[in-house]
This record gives C-alpha cells, sequence and structure tokens, in this order.
C-alpha cells in the first residue's frame, strides 16, 4: 500500500434551503492525520459522508481529486461510531465482511484477518459471537476490519465516542500504531482526541460555516496526554469551538 | 427433568381449567350434545381413534404444503420486492388489494375451479399466509440499520450481495415472527376450506359430527387440530432460533 493524499474543493451542502457550507476546500497530504472538529450541526458528519459518497438527504456537492489522479471510490475504509458489527457473522467473518461482500475470501485471506485480530489482541476471540464481547473489544474488531481492507484512505466519524475514556485512550495508541502511514480523516467532538491523534486540526464552523486550522502540539501521535502542550492547546481549542467562528480570541465566560 | 419443572406451571393451569369445566358439567346437568364434559371427550376420542387419525392426517398434510409454499412464495416476493425497485410500483398495490379480499368469500370459488380435493384447501392455506409473510418480510428487508448500509457501499457490495449477506440476515428477527404468526393461520385456511366442500380431513369431521350432535367427538377432532397447531408453533420457532443462533433473545432461554 502506497500512501494517497486527496484534496476536495466546491464542497457544498444545503439544510433546509440554505447553504450550510459553500465552496469549502480542504488537501490531506498522503499519510497525514486530520482532525475534523466543529460543533453538532456544523455538517462534519455530512462532510465526511460526502467524501465516502454515502447517501445523505440534503443537497451536496463535492469535488475530490486524489494525488494519482484517479478515483478515490474503492480505496477508501469507513469507520463509524457504533462498531457496525453484524450479529449473526462470528468475529472472524466480521474481519472478513469486505472480501465476504465481494465473493468468497479465500483461506489467505482468512489467515490475514486472523493476523489482524491478533494485531489489535483478540484473536482468542475469533470463533465467538459479537455479543460476547465489550465495547472496546467490539471497536477493536471493527478496527481489524477497516484494516483488512489496507485502503490509502481511511475515514473515521467519531470512532471512539460510544466507549468509555481509558478504553477510548487505549484504541488511540492502537489505531496510531495501525493506521501509520494511511491518510485518516477523523471527525471528532473530543478536543483532546484531535490533538492527540492529528497533524492537522480543521474546525468547521460559522454561518455559512468555513474550514479554519487549528496548530497541533509538536511531536509524535499518539502524543502523550500529560504533554504540557496537548492541556494547554485542549483549553484553547475548547475556548475555540465555543466561540463565534473567526474569532480566535473568544474564550468560555 | 427440566422441561416438567418450566413447564409445571402451565400444565397445572391446563389441569385445573378441565377440572372447572369438569365441574361445570357435572353440577349444572348439561346434556351432552351440547357441552360434553372432557371425559366425555376422552372417551370419544378412544373410540374413534382410526377415524380421527385418517381425517388428521389430510388436514394436517393440507397445512403444512399451504404452510411451506405460503412462507417461501411470501418470501420470494419480499425479496424480490427489496430486489428490484421497478416492481414495487406494480406488486405492493396488487398485494394490498389481494390483501382487502376475505379469503371466506373466496372459498367456494376455489372449490368450484380446483374441486374438492386437498388442493383448493393448500391453497387457502397459502393465501391466508402468504400476504402477511410477504409483507413482514418486505418490512424486515426496508429496516436495515443504515450502518451497515454505508458498510456495505465502502465495502464494495452489490445489490445482489447486500440483499442476500446484509439485509436478509438483517431482516431474520421479522422474518420469524412473521412464520410464528404464518404457523397459527395457516390451519385456519385449511379448516375453512374443508367447511365449504369436503369429503375429508378433521373440519369435514366437524361439520359431521355437529350435524349428527356427536359434540364430543367435535371436541376430539379439535383437540387434534389444537395440539397440532401448537406443536407447529413451536415447531417454527424452533427452527427460526436454529437460524439464529447469534439472536440476543436466546442467551437466556436455555434455562
Amino acid at each position: 500500500m502506497t500512501s494517497l493524499g486527496f484534496s476536495l474543493s466546491q464542497a457544498r451542502l444545503a439544510f433546509s434551503g440554505q447553504w450550510l457550507f459553500d465552496g469549502l476546500s480542504a488537501d490531506f497530504a498522503p499519510g497525514s492525520w486530520t482532525g475534523l472538529l466543529g460543533r453538532s450541526g456544523s455538517g462534519k458528519s455530512s462532510l465526511l459522508r460526502m467524501i465516502a459518497d454515502l447517501p445523505i438527504p440534503d443537497t451536496h456537492d463535492l469535488a475530490l481529486s486524489t494525488g494519482d489522479q484517479r478515483p478515490l471510490a474503492g480505496r477508501l475504509a469507513w469507520m463509524a461510531q457504533q462498531d457496525q458489527l453484524l450479529p449473526w457473522r462470528k468475529v472472524i467473518d466480521n474481519v472478513l465482511l469486505g472480501p465476504a461482500l465481494r465473493g468468497r475470501p479465500t483461506a489467505a485471506q482468512r489467515q490475514r484477518a486472523m493476523a489482524l485480530l491478533d494485531d489489535v489482541g483478540l484473536s482468542d476471540k475469533a470463533e465467538q459471537w459479537p455479543k460476547t464481547l465489550s465495547g472496546g473489544q467490539r471497536q477493536r474488531v471493527a478496527l481489524a476490519r477497516t484494516l483488512f481492507e489496507d485502503a490509502p484512505v481511511v475515514l473515521m466519524d467519531e470512532p471512539f465516542s460510544a466507549v468509555d475514556a481509558i478504553t477510548r485512550l487505549e484504541l488511540h495508541e492502537l489505531a496510531a500504531r495501525l493506521l501509520a502511514g494511511r491518510t485518516v480523516l477523523l471527525v471528532t467532538h473530543d478536543p483532546l482526541e484531535a490533538l492527540r491523534l492529528s497533524d492537522h486540526i480543521l474546525i468547521l464552523g460559522g454561518q455559512p460555516a468555513s474550514l479554519r486550522d487549528f496548530e497541533v502540539p509538536d511531536g509524535q501521535r499518539p502524543r502523550a496526554l500529560d504533554a504540557p502542550d496537548v492541556q494547554r492547546m485542549q483549553s484553547q481549542l475548547v475556548a475555540r469551538l465555543h466561540a463565534p467562528h473567526g474569532d480566535p480570541e473568544g474564550s468560555v465566560s | 427433568m427440566s422441561i416438567l419443572k418450566r413447564f409445571w406451571p402451565a400444565f397445572l393451569g391446563i389441569l385445573s381449567l378441565l377440572g372447572l369445566w369438569q365441574a361445570l358439567v357435572v353440577i349444572t346437568g348439561v346434556p351432552g350434545y351440547v357441552l360434553p364434559s372432557p371425559l366425555a371427550v376422552m372417551q370419544a376420542f378412544a373410540a374413534h381413534q382410526q377415524l380421527l387419525w385418517h381425517h388428521a392426517g389430510i388436514t394436517v398434510i393440507e397445512i403444512v404444503a399451504g404452510l411451506l409454499i405460503g412462507c417461501l412464495s411470501g418470501l420470494g416476493t419480499a425479496l424480490a420486492l427489496a430486489r428490484f425497485h421497478g416492481l414495487r410500483r406494480t406488486l405492493l398495490p396488487i398485494l394490498l388489494i389481494s390483501q382487502a379480499v376475505p379469503l371466506f368469500a373466496l372459498a367456494p370459488i376455489l372449490m368450484l375451479w380446483l374441486g374438492y380435493g386437498m388442493t383448493a384447501k393448500i391453497v387457502m392455506a397459502t393465501l391466508i399466509i402468504y400476504f402477511p409473510v410477504a409483507s413482514t418480510c418486505y418490512d424486515g428487508l426496508r429496516q436495515t440499520p443504515q450502518g451497515w448500509l454505508d458498510l456495505a457501499q465502502t465495502l464494495g457490495a452489490n445489490r445482489r450481495r447486500r440483499l442476500l449477506r446484509i439485509q436478509l440476515p438483517a431482516a431474520l428477527p421479522a422474518l420469524a415472527s412473521g412464520m410464528r404468526m404464518a404457523a397459527s393461520a395457516a390451519p385456519i385456511g385449511a379448516v375453512i376450506g374443508e367447511w365449504v366442500g369436503s369429503s375429508q380431513g378433521l373440519g369435514y369431521l366437524m361439520l359431521d359430527a355437529n350435524a349428527r350432535m356427536q359434540v364430543d367427538l367435535m371436541f376430539a377432532a379439535l383437540l387434534i387440530l389444537v395440539t397440532f397447531g401448537v406443536a407447529l408453533y413451536f415447531t417454527t420457532d424452533a427452527v427460526m432460533r436454529r437460524l439464529m443462533p447469534w439472536h440476543e433473545d436466546r442467551t437466556g432461554a436455555t434455562s
């Protein structure tokens, strides 16, 4: 798998007759991780769905281009807030869902799925039903399923928001390690998550909404929780999300 | 042992109802041709065993055949509706109208077309369950959670595989309730068919016994129908559970 960058332009989305955003553009460098933040209703999840070409009810438009000029479709992996494990497939068969939906999984693919389950620390659960797993374990299976696709671009919509705080921190480490080298766009509500995992942070907000950069701490991801930069920037980031857009001095009152 | 433990409250309930029935007959002295006592029903059952089993065999074949054909064609219709969008506008209204036709009114016409044999009864049983099965299955197929559909799309599934590997298994719980409902409705279709015109089957036997004031024999036939209906329900339930070893409500059901 070679790294693949992509950029979007002229993204627009209407919500009840009004443009929620219009003329958005952004670049995603090969192998970089971008955290996309914004308040509820800012349209960040819709933007992610638009990139993945998933159905959304509202009028929308988007131009995508990739580093090698070939379409992005078929080369991206999708990870949602819920793990979306299929309850009627054993854990291993959930990891193999992609090949099963495109044909019949081969023995080699099965072996690779086992290896990926081993990577996420769940090889002993391969033959169990998903309902026997905890929330964190389920999300790790979802991560293995995402990894199986070996897609250069990974889109994640609040992938760690349904698990408890400690599990979330563990999942950060795991995801940062296993998804290294891929171009990741991560929609999140959690400023700390964005600061730990991102090379770039984009904030979607305002009327109509626009994308603003936010500086990230130095150092390799996943950044340590107790790094002074992470702590300091977390409160700045919260303030930015709280403030009216375009007013970086806005503060939480 | 465990079965006894689990079902003794139900046995106790049935036994006390039978006791109440027997007491009512003894106390009021109501004549046997109006309401026979449970004991009289058991005696009639023993006396007419051969006759009863012969007619029961006919009815059971009609019910099981109707159930199989009705469920399979209902499921097939639902799958076709989910797979081919163009079919919906044509087929859905027809299905809806066909459901509004009272089957009781249709029974004499079916006798006219298909004769007094088993075919007409099988068709009755099929018709009575076809629409409910088709509509519950179709509803189930349409209500696949969006997250799974998103996943199927990003994983590159085509429509057929998405239907068979995602939508169909996701609809199994809805399908199971459709099947259970069908299992309790199919006997109605067969018996109605036999009432309207036949020379065999439990429905025929009951009508005949009624005319001869053999109410105890009627009750004996009814007993077979009830027993078979209950058995059919639990068999369907067990089959659906076998198909869904992953389903949530199974976990607690093993006690």
